[in-house]
């Protein structure tokens, strides 16, 4: 089987926002609208404070509720696990807008709903996905959870801690936090992670 | 022009070649179904990477003055993507959010097309088109008409952004003119530049000299890594702390680099000096200083260690309202890992008047440290080998600087323009040295004195986002007689000229050889993309065509820009066609380190030694070693104003495009949680914002926060845009060059330091 998944090192982002912009020019999206979405998170008082960026986009949920509530089967799963939507099937009724716990999804003025894809049109010329390729902190990660030669796996055994999305409406979330330190306290809508010490 | 033929590689060939090779090529198997066909049926639009060959361009972005390598995609001359090149030294394959919106930037719609003369008032931005001829024999036929009757130092030219050398230096000393200056020196680096030439006889230059690799600890004076996006300092920075290298934040707000940090230090702003002073007492008292290093290389250790002797961490405690612990300890951070620690150079450090004291006090912490050409500390930058396009000798010696510019040789005589007029800026009256002071440019337009400056040529610049003082900017550009702005978007200055030239972007010109001093030192080349886009023209032709008009061929011997690029390559056994072929950039050989320079003289003082105590400031009357010298503190009910940078915007140049637009469309103003709670605000909330003389800028949102002391805000620079042509960007939030109505010169550098400016709040309902 194949499983991909992404990470992203919170140690290492910078919130820097370049892995929106080079999502956003490689698949075309409207000027406005990201696949990604930077949270900066402060806790503390002053002066004793700390600081951390979680960049979210899709989870590629194992079990995923987007792909159980579409009612044209537009969003599927394929077999590397990475949740797309079939634009010819959409008609852009936005349930799976809602039923993403995450609010990782929205509609494309095209009249369909669009999200991270994984970029998957790099894997078969031999790219990495488009937010992983530009990371300037190389803060990003990207491989298959289910091939233990793959990269990934070193990178997230040397994690002090890995950390993604709690799991809801069944989902099982395959994009992960490397070292978070600030997520106890998190408990935003779009936003609760759960957190295992490596 | 012609777009240059590109070197047409397919992107699965081109990505053979790249870092990334061919690791997750298997992944293709797993996807049988070809989404491009489906939408074709369905007619939604193929996505561009399957719509047609995929050609690709190196060249190096200008989203910012850092200039990465980059790789630009495009299909049937459309560009698509833009990606770092991995053999540039910066880039390395990675490119930050505004060097990805480089597409957007390039598609603004708002942007100049066609040449413009002006109609109605100066202001009003009432223009009819015109044809270049026109336009170009318009400027060409009042610029000699300045110089008939005043001389060619009357006019002054003020240009930013890559390019700009064709007009403040190249056309400019050709012409006459030592009134040329850039906004990336007295408003920027002027300060850190003169005090490095002060201190090491060495120029910072636009590459920090961080040995980022091997540094075990490194402090950042308010200086915003991640925030101020360049490439290589966050790869760098993120790098070192990987590795476990110590990171020392000092900065009055909780910036994303403090957030990294592994001591913050919330300083009272403006007294930066007294911790300086605090910390070399500490590395000298506690014998945290490389004393073989400064017996071989160092003058003036004795009165130094006098000097310092009564600034205890005590002392500076209360200045600084940080605690005499804090000090110590992270003196000690510093000073345990010597000579792999440094304090990093800040990049605009023109703050509060005394910036380049300041600045030698940076530096003469890095000097007890043993930084300097040592690896883990600063190395030693060498300039790339290769000639320039041969011409006649100029009309007068440069003198813009500029934070990129090769060092200028400093002498007593000051260069005289063909009439035997020098620099119009007030050296060596009000200020001691250094490049043309820009903002000193103004009143001689204004008052006539020391002479008139009569024209302006502003290439890229903004001048009222960059220059202090906008009211006197604007009475200075009523009163010239000429006034042009070359320029890609219709900035706010720009209704105020008299013609208005529109410039292709780089992603649509070929322009000069990037040369880079480095520690890998290297030349890359800068190709045009795409066909410029209505009737927009390169910089470099537009400098030509003026060029020729006035009457100096001699320096324009040359019909195309890849003429020139390929003559200078030439110099060093390259070419431009082999050069395209090879990936667009050359690396030379460096001499990083004092190992490399045995029987040399790395450190080219006048005593050829670091001068911890500098005789050439003694001499001119100034102090030979830094004194604290506390700021004006804020008025009652006003707060300092500082300003910082949003990681995916540029000075005032990205706030309009359209991709960049959406993830940051205004500023905000960090505001205490304390102060928000005593003035009744909260975070959202709109407040106007009034300086001490009452100059206005807003409504601007209150980001109220724990992340600021309580007597500073805090905002983003480059917004707040009085541009009716910029429609996304006109009006939204608030501008602190508009609040920065006065600023202290700096009377060694020429800097004007723009963080004595105080705001209040009023509510907006």
């Amino acid at each position: 089987m194949t499983r991909l998944a992404m990470s992203v090192d919170v140690d290492l982002c910078l919130g820097c926002e370049a892995c929106l912009v080079a999502c956003q020019t490689e698949n075309e999206l409207p000027e406005d609208r990201y696949r990604l979405r930077m949270v900066h998170i402060t806790q503390g008082t002053f002066p004793n404070l700390t600081g951390e960026f979680f960049v979210e986009s899709c989870y590629h949920c194992q079990d995923a509720p987007c792909v159980n509530v579409c009612p044209t089967g537009a969003t599927y799963q394929n077999e590397a696990g990475v949740v797309l939507v079939d634009p010819t099937k959409c008609t852009g009724c936005k349930a799976c807008v809602t039923a993403c716990p995450y609010g990782m999804r929205y509609l494309h003025p095209n009249g369909y709903v669009d999200k991270c894809t994984l970029c998957e049109h790099r894997f078969d010329v031999g790219q990495l996905p488009a937010c992983v390729e530009t990371c300037p902190t190389g803060a990003r990660a990207f491989g298959d959870l289910d091939d233990a030669a793959d990269p990934i796996h070193e990178v997230m055994n040397a994690a002090r801690s890995v950390s993604t999305a709690t799991s809801k409406a069944g989902a099982e979330p395959r994009m992960f936090y490397l070292n978070a330190t600030l997520i106890d306290d998190l408990d935003q809508e779009a936003f609760v992670i759960s957190r295992e010490e490596t | 022009m012609s777009v240059p033929s590109k070197v047409r590689i397919t992107r699965r060939l081109f990505l053979q070649g790249s870092s990334f090779a061919v690791a997750v090529a298997w992944f293709g198997r797993l996807f049988s179904v070809r989404l491009p066909e489906r939408l074709a049926s369905w007619g939604i639009p193929t996505p561009w990477y399957q719509s047609g060959p995929v050609e690709t361009t190196f060249t190096v972005c200008d989203m910012c003055p850092w200039r990465c390598g980059i790789i630009v995609s495009t299909v049937a001359g459309k560009v698509h993507k833009i990606e770092g090149n991995p053999d540039d030294p910066k880039s390395r394959g990675k490119l930050c959010a505004r060097g990805q919106g480089g597409v957007s930037f390039l598609n603004d719609p708002d942007r100049l097309m066609t040449p413009l003369i002006r109609t109605g008032e100066r202001g009003s931005g009432e223009f009819r088109e015109a044809s270049w001829e026109e336009a170009l024999d318009y400027v060409a036929e009042s610029m000699i008409e300045i110089r008939d009757e005043v001389g060619p130092e009357s006019v002054a030219f003020l240009g930013h952004t890559s390019g700009d050398a064709w007009f403040v230096d190249h056309l400019a000393q050709a012409w006459g003119s030592p009134n040329a200056a850039r906004p990336s020196s007295s408003l920027c680096t002027s300060p850190r530049e003169e005090a490095a030439l002060l201190t090491v006889g060495r120029v910072i230059g636009g590459h920090e000299p961080v040995d980022w690799d091997e540094i075990e600890a490194f402090a950042l004076i308010g200086s915003h890594v991640g925030e101020d996006t360049r490439n290589t300092v966050m790869q760098d920075f993120s790098a070192a702390r990987a590795r476990g290298a110590k990171v020392i934040v000092v900065d009055p707000r909780f910036s994303t680099a403090a957030s990294k940090a592994d001591h913050w230090l919330p300083i009272r702003p403006g007294t930066d000096t007294a911790l300086l002073l605090a910390w070399m007492h500490v590395l000298i008292a506690e014998d945290l200083y490389d004393g073989a290093y400064l017996d071989a290389w160092a003058s003036g250790f004795d009165e130094l260690a006098a000097h310092v002797a009564e600034f205890s961490p005590e002392w500076a405690a209360p200045i600084t309202d940080l605690t005499a612990d804090q000090i110590r300890t992270t003196a000690r951070v510093l000073g345990g890992s010597l000579p792999k620690a440094a304090i990093v150079p800040g990049r605009h450090v023109t703050w509060y008047g005394n910036d380049t004291q300041r600045m030698r006090a940076v530096y003469l912490v890095n000097s007890l440290l043993g930084a300097w050409g040592r690896a883990g500390g600063l190395y030693l930058p060498k300039s790339p080998y290769i000639e320039a396009f041969p011409h006649p000798p100029y009309a007068v010696a440069g003198s813009s600087g500029g934070c990129s510019a090769e060092p200028g040789e400093e002498s007593t005589e000051l260069p005289l323009g063909p009439s035997g007029k020098a620099r119009a800026d007030g050296v060596r009256d009000t200020f001691l040295r250094g490049p043309t002071a820009i903002q000193e440019l103004i009143p001689p337009m204004i008052t006539g004195n020391p002479y008139p400056i009569k024209a302006l040529i502003a290439f890229g610049i903004n001048m009222f986002h960059s220059l202090p003082d906008q009211a006197r900017t604007k009475e200075a550009l009523k009163a010239l007689d000429l006034v042009v702005a070359i320029d890609v978007l219709p900035q706010g200055h720009v209704a105020w000229a008299d013609v208005v030239l529109p410039e292709a972007t780089y992603l649509e010109r070929a322009d000069d050889l990037w040369t880079v001093a480095h520690k890998t030192p290297y030349i890359a080349i800068r190709d045009a993309a795409t066909e410029p886009m209505g009737n927009t023209k390169p910089g470099w032709w537009i400098a030509h065509q003026l060029g020729t008009r006035l009457g100096l061929d001699a320096y324009f011997g040359w019909e195309t820009i890849d003429e020139w690029n390929d003559t200078r390559l030439r110099s060093i056994g390259q070419s431009l066609e082999k050069v395209r072929a090879m990936g667009g950039v050359i690396i030379q050989e460096g001499k990083p380190y004092l190992d490399n320079y045995e029987g040399g003289a790395p450190f080219p003082t006048v005593s050829g030694t670091i001068e911890l105590v500098s005789e050439t400031l003694s001499e001119s009357g100034f102090d030979g070693l830094p004194v604290y010298e506390p700021p004006e503190p804020p008025p009652e009910g006003f707060y300092r104003l500082l300003y910082g940078r949003h990681p995916a915007h540029t000075f005032a140049k990205t706030q309009n495009t359209p991709m960049l637009s959406g993830l940051f469309p205004e500023n905000e103003l960090w505001l205490a949680d304390a102060e928000a709670e005593r003035f009744g605000v909260d975070s959202g909330d709109l407040v106007m914002l009034t300086n001490q003389t009452g100059a206005t800028s807003g409504p601007i949102r209150i980001k109220a926060t724990q992340g600021i002391r309580r007597d500073a805000v805090y905002m983003v620079h480059g917004y707040g845009h009085d541009a009716k042509g910029l429609t996304r960007a006109n009006g939204r939030g608030a501008s602190d060059a508009a609040l920065q109505t006065r600023y202290a010169l700096d009377p060694i550098s020429g800097g004007a330091g723009l963080r004595i400016n105080f705001v209040r709040l009023e509510r907006v309902s």
